[in-house]
Formats: C-alpha cells, sequence, structure tokens
C-alpha cells in the first residue's frame, strides 16, 4: 500500500524524459544529414533496432518484464548517441560490436536502467575506437567537398556490404574530421597554419558542415535545458573547460594549439556537452557537483585531444569523469533548508 | 649500495618512532573492544550463551574463548554486526544455544503465586515485585523476556506472552519495489 | 503590506478546491454510535475514566490525559458507553487501538459549561484547562496545544503566525471555516496571543481562498483585533510550519529545530476556533469541520462529531458507484483508511473519497535514473534521491547524515518523479526503523543498568552478610571459646529436615489462594484480574516517539 502522495505529476515519466531527449537531437540529425549525406540516418535506424533487440534480449535473461522497460527510451538513447558518435558510413558490424558493449556490458551487467556508473553509448565508443581505430577515422567527407555524393542506396550498399558504386574511390567519400587532421599535421611537425592551408576541410571556426551541425546540437541542447530536463550546469561548465582549457595553450602556443573557438565548435564537444555529460544516471546529482563534473570532463577533453593518441576525447573524458562522480557528489552536498543556523 | 641500505634503514627509523609516539599519544585506556561488544548485545540476560549474563560473554568473545553465534536474542542481526565489529565472517547461529523467538514479556499468573520470591531471585534485571508471602507481579516495562523466572517457579504461574505488534510499535514496512517478474 | 519571502521548493498540484468551497458548512447530526479513540493526538493516549454502561452527557469528559504530553476526551453527544476495548482507527497500519463506544440517545444534551474568564487567569492553569479540554493541532499534527502555547524553556516568542495556508489540493475546511466564523478564530487568537505573550499576530492565508481573507479582515476590523492579514501565493507546502514561517517573516528555521527555535509558533485555524469555542464557551474539543469531497455526489464541509464512522459521513455527502478507496487527508500527505466504519479524529481534515476517474492506479516504478529532479521541489532543501538510496539500501546512518529527519513528508518529491517511485514511502520506513532501534537501544541500555545494579547488589548483601557473621562468630568466640562439632553437625541436619519437609510441601498439590472464598469475593476478583488484563494491554504499548 503507498500511503502518500496519491497523486502524480501526469504527463512526467521516464518515457517522456527520453523522448523529449530524442526530440532535441532531431535538429542536430538533420543538420548532419544535410551535410554528410544518408549514411548518418542508416545508422540511427540501424542501432535502433540494434539497442531494442539487445535491450530486450538481456531484460529476458535477467527476467524483468519486457513492456514498461522497453518503453521506457533509454536503449534508443544510448543507440542514437553511439550512432551520432561514430562515422556516419561506419560498417554494420562496427555498430553491432559497440551496441553489444553499450547495452550488454555497461548497461545491464551493471544493472540496468539507472544503475551503470559510465555512459552507456560512451563505452561503446571507447571499445570500439580502441579496437578498430582504422574503421573509426574513416569520417563521411562533407558532400560540399565530395567529389561524387552517395545516394540512399549506395550508403545503405557500403554500411551493409562494403561496396562502393563503381567508378568511386574510397578517398572521394570519407576523410579524418578536422581534429583529427589537426592531431596528423602537428604530428607531422607541420604548424596549424600549414595545416590549415594544406586542406579545405576547415569551415569558418570549424570543420565544413561540422560547424553547423555543431550550432544545431547547440539550439537542441538549449531546447533541453528549457523543458529543465538537463541542468544548465553540466553543459556550461563543460563547454567553459574546454574554452579555458585550450585558450591557455592557445596562447601559449598559437602555432602549436588550436584556438579555444575550433576546439568547442566541433559536433562532438556540443554532443558531449548537452547529451552525454549531462545524462544523469552517470552523472554528479549536485549543482557544484555538476560544474566540478562539467569543468573536468572539457579540461580532460582537450588535454585527450592535444596530447591523447586518439582523434577526440570527450568519450574518454567523460568516461574519467564518471568514475569520480560519487567522490564529487559526497563533497559537494548542498545545505539543508535552515543549515546556516543549525540548532 | 651502502647509502641505499642507510637511507631504508634510516627511513625504517624515523617511521618505527612515529608509530611509536602516535601508540602512546592516542593510548586508549580500558578495553574498549568488550564494550563495544557488550553494546550489540541485547542484554537479555538470559544466559541462553552459557555465560552468566551479556558482559561476561562479551568478554569471552574478546578474549577469543566463545563464538559470535551464541545469542539467540540478538539473532542473525545481532551475528552480523557482531561479524562486522570484529571483521570475522558472519554464520549462521548456534542453535544448541536456542533459537530466536518473537520478543515476550513474563506474566505472572496472580492466583496461582504463593509469594515464594524464586522468581524474584532468578530475574537478571530486578523486574519482578513481591516480597515472601506476598502475590508477585512482573514490571512488564523491565522485563526482557530472558525467560529465567519460569524455570524456577514451584507452581508454574509464570508464562511468556510474546508481544503484540500495535499502534505504539507499529513500524512503516519496507515498500515493495518489484521490478523482476514473479519466478 | 509586508513583504512576503518564498520557501525553497514546492510545487503546483491541480487545486480542486471548487469542489467543497462553494457550499456552506453542513451543521453536524449525530450518528447512533460514536467511537472516540484514545489516542487521537501525539504523546500519551488518553485514560478512560467512565465504565461501560455509564450515562454520559454530551462534552462530558470521558478520559483524562495522562502525563504532559496528553490531552483529555469528551462525549461528543450523549449516550451510553457500550464498549471500552480495541476497534479501528484511521491510522496507515490498520491495527485496532484502545478506543470508547458510545451508543447515542438522540438528545444531544449538553453537560454544563463555564466559560472562563481568561484575562484573570493564571497561564499555567488556563494552560491546564486547554488540555482538560482536549484542545490538540488540528492541522493534521494533532500535538497537544497546551504545551505548543507555554513560552517557556525556549526563546521568547515574538510571533504568533495563524495558518490558513491549507495548501494541500481538495481540502477546504480551513477555508469555510474562516469564511463562516472569523471571528471566533480571531478571539481564539487573542487567547493564544495572551498566554505566548507574542507581540506580532500574523495570519497567512494563501491567495486562492479570496473571500476567506476578506472576511477574516472583516472581522479583525470588527474586533479591533491587531493582526495583519497576509495573502501568501498559492504553492503546495506552503501551509507547512517551517515554510510559512519563511513566508512571513523569512526566518529560516534551524535544521533540526522547530519554529519556537527562531521565536515563531504557528497555530492552524482550526485550532485557533477550537480554543475559543473552548475557553469562552466552555465547549471542549468535540467535533471539528471536515471537507467530504472527490467521488461523492455533493462534495461539502461537515461540522462532525469527533467519533463518527466515516461511512456515515460519506453516506451524508452521497456516496457513489465506482468508489474506490477512501484518503483520510489530502492526496499529498494523507493515507488510504483501512476500513470504512474508521471514526474521524482530531487529525481528520478531510475525507476523500476516490474514483478510478480521479486517482487512477499508479503507473509502475522504475529504477531511479538520478534526475534529481526531485531536488528543486524539496522544502527541506534536501537531496531526495539519495535519501532514497540510503533508505533503500538500509543504510539508516547515512541517511541520517544526509538529515532524512528534515523531511517533513509533503510529497513534493514523489509527485514530481518520472520514475513513480513512492520516495515517501522509503523515508517513512527509514524514519520508524531508526526510532524502533532507538528505542530498542534505550531498553537494552536500561536492562543493562539494571542487570549492573543487580550484580552490584548482591555483592553488597555478600558483604554484608559476611561482615554480620564474622562480628557474630566473634561475640559467640567470646561466650563458648570452643564450639564442638557435634553442635554443628545438630545443626546441618536441623536444616536438612526443614529442606526435606519444605521440598515436601512443594511436591503436593498446591491450592490456589482463592479456591475457598465466598462467590461475591471470587466474582470481584475475575473483575480485578479483568481490568488488569486490561491494563497490561495497555501499558504494554510503549510511548510513541515524539514527533511534531
Amino acid at each position: 500500500m503507498t500511503a502518500s502522495a496519491h497523486i502524480l505529476k501526469d504527463s512526467n515519466s521516464v518515457t517522456r524524459v527520453m523522448l523529449l531527449v530524442l526530440a532535441c537531437l532531431l535538429p542536430g540529425i538533420l543538420t548532419y544529414a544535410w551535410h554528410f549525406g544518408w549514411g548518418i540516418v542508416i545508422n540511427l535506424a540501424w542501432a535502433s533496432i540494434l539497442a531494442l533487440a539487445l535491450e530486450a534480449f538481456a531484460l529476458r535473461l535477467r527476467g524483468y518484464p519486457l513492456k514498461p522497460f522497453l518503453s521506457d527510451g533509454s536503449a534508443v538513447v544510448t543507440a542514437w548517441l553511439l550512432a551520432l558518435s561514430l562515422p556516419p558510413l561506419a560498417p554494420w558490424w562496427l555498430m553491432l560490436v559497440g551496441m553489444v558493449f553499450a547495452i550488454g556490458v555497461a548497461k545491464h551487467l551493471y544493472g540496468g536502467l539507472g544503475q551503470n556508473i559510465f555512459n552507456p553509448a560512451m563505452v561503446g565508443f571507447a571499445v570500439l575506437i580502441i579496437s578498430f581505430p582504422a574503421q573509426m577515422t574513416q569520417w563521411a567527407a562533407p558532400l560540399a567537398l565530395a567529389a561524387q555524393p552517395l545516394s540512399f542506396g549506395d550508403s545503405l550498399a557500403y554500411i551493409f556490404g562494403g561496396g562502393l558504386p563503381p567508378g568511386v574511390a574510397l578517398d572521394a567519400v570519407v576523410s579524418a574530421t578536422p581534429l583529427d587532421t589537426v592531431r596528423t599535421g602537428l604530428l607531422q611537425q607541420h604548424t596549424l597554419g600549414e595545416i590549415h592551408a594544406a586542406s579545405s576541410i576547415f569551415g569558418g571556426i570549424g570543420g565544413v558542415g561540422g560547424e553547423w551541425v555543431a550550432a544545431a546540437y547547440l539550439a537542441g541542447g538549449i531546447a533541453l535545458w528549457a523543458f529543465r530536463i538537463v541542468p544548465w550546469q553540466v553543459p556550461v561548465a563543460f563547454l567553459a573547460g574546454i574554452w579555458l582549457t585550450a585558450g591557455f595553450l592557445h596562447w601559449a602556443d598559437a602555432g602549436r594549439y588550436a584556438a579555444p573557438w575550433f576546439q568547442i565548435a566541433t559536433p562532438s564537444a556540443m554532443l558531449g556537452a548537452f547529451f552525454i555529460a549531462t545524462d544523469p544516471v552517470s552523472g554528479a546529482t549536485t549543482p557544484r557537483g555538476r560544474i566540478i563534473f562539467g569543468l573536468g570532463a572539457g579540461f580532460l577533453t582537450v588535454i585527450i585531444r592535444v596530447f591523447g593518441g586518439y582523434p577526440d576525447g570527450v568519450a574518454f573524458a567523460i568516461l574519467l569523469m564518471n568514475l569520480c562522480v560519487p567522490l564529487i557528489d559526497a563533497y559537494t552536498q548542498p545545505p539543508v533548508f535552515g543549515a546556516t543556523r543549525k540548532k | 649500495m651502502l647509502t641505499a641500505i642507510l637511507v631504508m634503514a634510516g627511513i625504517a627509523v624515523a617511521l618505527g618512532a612515529v608509530l611509536g609516539f602516535a601508540a602512546l599519544r592516542y593510548k586508549v585506556e580500558g578495553d574498549p573492544l568488550v564494550e563495544k561488544i557488550d553494546a550489540i548485545l541485547p542484554q537479555t540476560q538470559c544466559g541462553q550463551c552459557g555465560f552468566p549474563g551479556c558482559r561476561p560473554y562479551a568478554e569471552a568473545i574478546a578474549r577469543g574463548e566463545a563464538d559470535i553465534n551464541q545469542c539467540p536474542p540478538g539473532g542473525e542481526e545481532g551475528v552480523k554486526k557482531l561479524a562486522e565489529l570484529l571483521g570475522v565472517e558472519a554464520k549462521p547461529l548456534d542453535e544448541t544455544h536456542g533459537v530466536t523467538k518473537p520478543k515476550s514479556v513474563a506474566y505472572i499468573d496472580e492466583a496461582l503465586c504463593i509469594g515464594c520470591t524464586l522468581c524474584i531471585q532468578a530475574c537478571p534485571v530486578d523486574a519482578i515485585l513481591g516480597a515472601a508471602k506476598q502475590m508477585h507481579t512482573i514490571i512488564a516495562s523491565e522485563c526482557t523476556g530472558c525467560e529465567l523466572c519460569v524455570a524456577p517457579c514451584p507452581v508454574n504461574c509464570i508464562s511468556m506472552v510474546p508481544l503484540k505488534e500495535d499502534l505504539g510499535s507499529w513500524k512503516w514496512k519496507y515498500p515493495v519495489f518489484r521490478l523482476r517478474q514473479a519466478t | 503590506m509586508m513583504e512576503l519571502q518564498r520557501f525553497p521548493g514546492g510545487i503546483h498540484p491541480e487545486e480542486h478546491k471548487q469542489e467543497s468551497s462553494s457550499r456552506p458548512i453542513h451543521a453536524a447530526f449525530v450518528p447512533k454510535k460514536l467511537v472516540v479513540p484514545m489516542r487521537q493526538h501525539i504523546g500519551q493516549p488518553s485514560k478512560p475514566i467512565v465504565k461501560v454502561g455509564d450515562r454520559v452527557l454530551k462534552g462530558q469528559m470521558i478520559a483524562e490525559a495522562d502525563g504532559y504530553v496528553s490531552v483529555a476526551m469528551h462525549a461528543p453527544s450523549s449516550g451510553i458507553v457500550t464498549e471500552i476495548g480495541l476497534a479501528a482507527v484511521p491510522h496507515p497500519s490498520g491495527l485496532p487501538d484502545l478506543c470508547i463506544t458510545l451508543s447515542t440517545d438522540g438528545r444531544d444534551e449538553w453537560a454544563a459549561r463555564t466559560p472562563i474568564d481568561w484575562r484573570n487567569t493564571d497561564p499555567a492553569a488556563l494552560r491546564g484547562h486547554v488540555r482538560e479540554l482536549g484542545i490538540a493541532g488540528l492541522g493534521g499534527a494533532v500535538f497537544p496545544s497546551s504545551i505548543k502555547l507555554d513560552p517557556a524553556g525556549g526563546p521568547p516568542i515574538h510571533t504568533l503566525i495563524l495558518n490558513g495556508g491549507e495548501c494541500e489540493p481538495w481540502i477546504t475546511c480551513d477555508d469555510r471555516l474562516m469564511r463562516e466564523r472569523a471571528e471566533d478564530i480571531l478571539e481564539g487568537a487573542r487567547i493564544m496571543q495572551h498566554l505566548l505573550g507574542a507581540e506580532k499576530l500574523i495570519a497567512g492565508i494563501e491567495d486562492n481562498k479570496p473571500e476567506a481573507i476578506a472576511a477574516m479582515r472583516a472581522a479583525a476590523e470588527r474586533l479591533g483585533l491587531a493582526i495583519e492579514i497576509a495573502a501568501m501565493p498559492t504553492l503546495y507546502p506552503g501551509g507547512g510550519g517551517k515554510q510559512i514561517t519563511k513566508t512571513l517573516t523569512g526566518l529560516d528555521t534551524p535544521s533540526g529545530g522547530r519554529t519556537t527555535d527562531v521565536g515563531v509558533q504557528v497555530f492552524n485555524m482550526g485550532t485557533s476556533y477550537a480554543l475559543a469555542r473552548a475557553i469562552l464557551h466552555g465547549e471542549p474539543l468535540i467535533s471539528r469541520i471536515v471537507t467530504v469531497t472527490g467521488h461523492v455526489l455533493q462534495p461539502q464541509n461537515f461540522e462532525v462529531l469527533i467519533g463518527t464512522p466515516i461511512s456515515e459521513l460519506l453516506l451524508h455527502a452521497g456516496e457513489r458507484d465506482g468508489t474506490t478507496g477512501v484518503i483520510m487527508g489530502g492526496p499529498m500527505m494523507g493515507f488510504d483508511v483501512p476500513d470504512m466504519d474508521v471514526p474521524v479524529v482530531k487529525a481528520t481534515n478531510c475525507v476523500l473519497a476516490k474514483s478510478k476517474e480521479l486517482f487512477p492506479p499508479k503507473p509502475r516504478e522504475l529504477p531511479c535514473i538520478r534526475c534529481t529532479q526531485c531536488v528543486p521541489v524539496c522544502p527541506a532543501e534536501l537531496q531526495p534521491q539519495q535519501l532514497y538510496w540510503f533508505a533503500r539500501a538500509r543504510d539508516l546512518g547515512r541517511a541520517q547524515e544526509y538529515h532524512l529527519f528534515d523531511c517533513i513528508e509533503c510529497g513534493c518529491c514523489s509527485y514530481v518523479c518520472p520514475s513513480h517511485i513512492p520516495l515517501v514511502d522509503y523515508y517513512r520506513f527509514a524514519k520508524s526503523e531508526i526510532w524502533a532501534r532507538e528505542k530498542e537501544k534505550r531498553l537494552s541500555d536500561i536492562a543493562r543498568e539494571r542487570h549492573e545494579f543487580r550484580l552490584f547488589r548482591q555483592e553488597r548483601e555478600k558483604k554484608e552478610k559476611a561482615e554480620r557473621l564474622a562480628a557474630k562468630a566473634q561475640t559467640k568466640r567470646a561466650e563458648a571459646p570452643a564450639p564442638g562439632d557435634a553442635e554443628q553437625d545438630a545443626k546441618k541436619k536441623l536444616i536438612r529436615e526443614a529442606l526435606a519437609r519444605a521440598q515436601a510441601r512443594k511436591a503436593a498439590v498446591t491450592p490456589k489462594n482463592t479456591d475457598n472464598l465466598p462467590p461475591e469475593k471470587q466474582a470481584e476478583i475475575a473483575e480485578i484480574e479483568a481490568r488488569r488484563a486490561k491494563i497490561v494491554e495497555i501499558a504494554k504499548q510503549p510511548v510513541e516517539p515524539e514527533q511534531h
């Protein structure tokens, strides 16, 4: 028998929270598809199917009812976040492996919805980037630069069969991301200026197309905040962490370290700030804790991007900060009502 | 080589001095372990553990002479707490010392009582009121339910009445929160 | 106009006040049977002072206050006492409790009523009257008012707040009371102010009750009472003691403390009214205003005699098909009554009939996703999600460290939780578990102390005996320097024989010491025995932990 709160705020449910997250991702997805082709749409659908199937399978194994947990929408959110983090023309099996680790290992081995200490999508991403670095760096080239854009059918065939239409070279459809281009260029002892001059992939402040995707994520993220689904502290602190760290490095050596705006205007940074670092399950819960969490993740993102061996650092930064959450929460308890005049 | 050995020896001596100082500086008086064990024991003073009261049992545990699972009134939860305190594995209650019963208080059928004072002498917490040739009665609020007064009574007028749950002792239950399917 | 402050947290649930607030208070009716529980207030239950078969008059005391934290009980109408024993009471546990049952005679005949000249009565004596007249807080906590009206032992009370928040949805009993009987409320406030010595008198009324605010302002003008009547923004739980104190005075009640710690005492409108009726008219607390609403034909407020069965009240309001249950209190903090025949008690401000449409079954609970939507709505600024994890893991120590006992159980967190977790149920579980453990600890401490004293006493007796024997032996030695062994043997033999005789006697059937008594004596003993059994029953109920 429940003896308290006989009424509930109608309409509020986990499903609503998750659906709003998905809805706020849509502007980003549309911009993404506009600039980089059909690949991302196919991958999103494929990831959703995989996520639901794996979720159902895991729930069955664990003896949980399917309906309430499948309809909560959390599996689809994980699927979309992973799909948006992978190269849009990633082969089908890459997504399969990633989802198995995201849903199977990171989520259900830790106890399912609400119990995972790491963000499932980021665990899937980390496993893939460690295991399949080659596939993970073949990003779709911006349509504006591509010699011959892939049609829907071509994309489908490439993702599931690996074959390109006759006469199209691999180089014509995939390229490295701007971040990766900078990193490789620096490794070859070029200066930032030389790298920028040598490649056509750089746009106004970020990459061609990519900067618009980032802007769309930002718009969706602000909407998510307006719906009170995500707190402002995490994205603001995350972006501030990136900006401050990158800004300091850029100030120290502008020839080696990219400008802070360049670091922020990447799709991964915006997606991470508003949709991944804000994952409530694996994030900090106190206001001050969220600021620490965001700042730390932003700082680590830049450090890994600049000094690490991987093309991007958002996933590892967030996973590392996930590790610190219990400690952060324990030390950032806000005062309770009337605590200032404690008896 | 010689420097390394000297350095290591120096560190060892320094650390030893710090530890020795700390041991003297923060020395704890008495034997807090017995107190801590005694605080966990339910103070029924029933002697089912084989010792004449809770404190002697606590002392025996502290000396390592008694096991932690000899207290039926403390139940499994008591064993668990003792195990946690002493850093040992919890084990099931030793049934040779009795089984856990619901908490009860003794009740004297006053129509039968002959006023022999035997139960008064047996009560470990002086919870029985009476005098020779006078009717005795239990102070229910002080009774620990140890049952030590039951056996000595020559006319079998003492019975144990289990405490019923009422509004005063009622507790909110642990909310049932079923996520899994009933299997 | 005074400046109002905003308390932290809070929610805006659908109000549902219109249903019952438009009709006037329905006058009291006398049911055939009245069941008066002895435990209607916080503290010690009252002690019955009538016998089965006694005829009692309306307002006659039938149970006296037992101890300091207690109040008296009175017959709500005239009639015969038919039963004193366990009966169903409104409590979430569904357990029965000691009640006095009256069979009413329909004459509703008052006992003598003596108004009290409160201005010329010693404050302590006046508080005694308050206790004897059964006044306890009618806002829900039912704390004996005589204690709250005692300013001694704390910081001086500078402000007395009349709480007209009535922030829970559906409930309108204070609203109607203020609209119809504002003058009596203010008369009561005057007495309270006198007892507390408070300089300032404020009434806080939520702005969704404009008629009540107008009525109170008009009454204050008529009486020439210096009172500030503030319209507070409607926000649940704005009627909580700490919340209304914050709103009206800006003072933060310390964590773990009470509003009196900052010099503010808060009384419910109904309590003030009851006090006025008691002191000025000599009428003890035998009735209260109850909102009967929800799934009934005519949602309305009733003046209800304490002890009226809820089923009868629902009948008066027009029972409807499809009633799925009844909540006593509001939908946020009330509880499902286990039995429709439980009586209305002093705490009953609302009887809310449920239907599938008004109160759809709760959706399935999901695990906590740590979304922290519960944090901004918590009026105590707690971290509800953390308390939930600790309570769920039975980590009671950590729950207390995170200020579990500052939780006022308002239910805002449960209301907004997207996983539909009954959070307050977990906090209540943890609180009552902590209380139970503290009680157990207290009892075991007493047992240890008594056992240690017994050991000490035995030791002392042994020593005294030894000393006595030594002294005796010395005098004996002085008399007869060489006691023979034969003499000792003879003594031992005598003792042995006496023991054997005693054993033989013990073995023989022991006659009851009451066997050979005349029948009237036997009957008397039986009666005493029955009474004793009842007392034993009552004595076994330990004191409830004091809550406020």
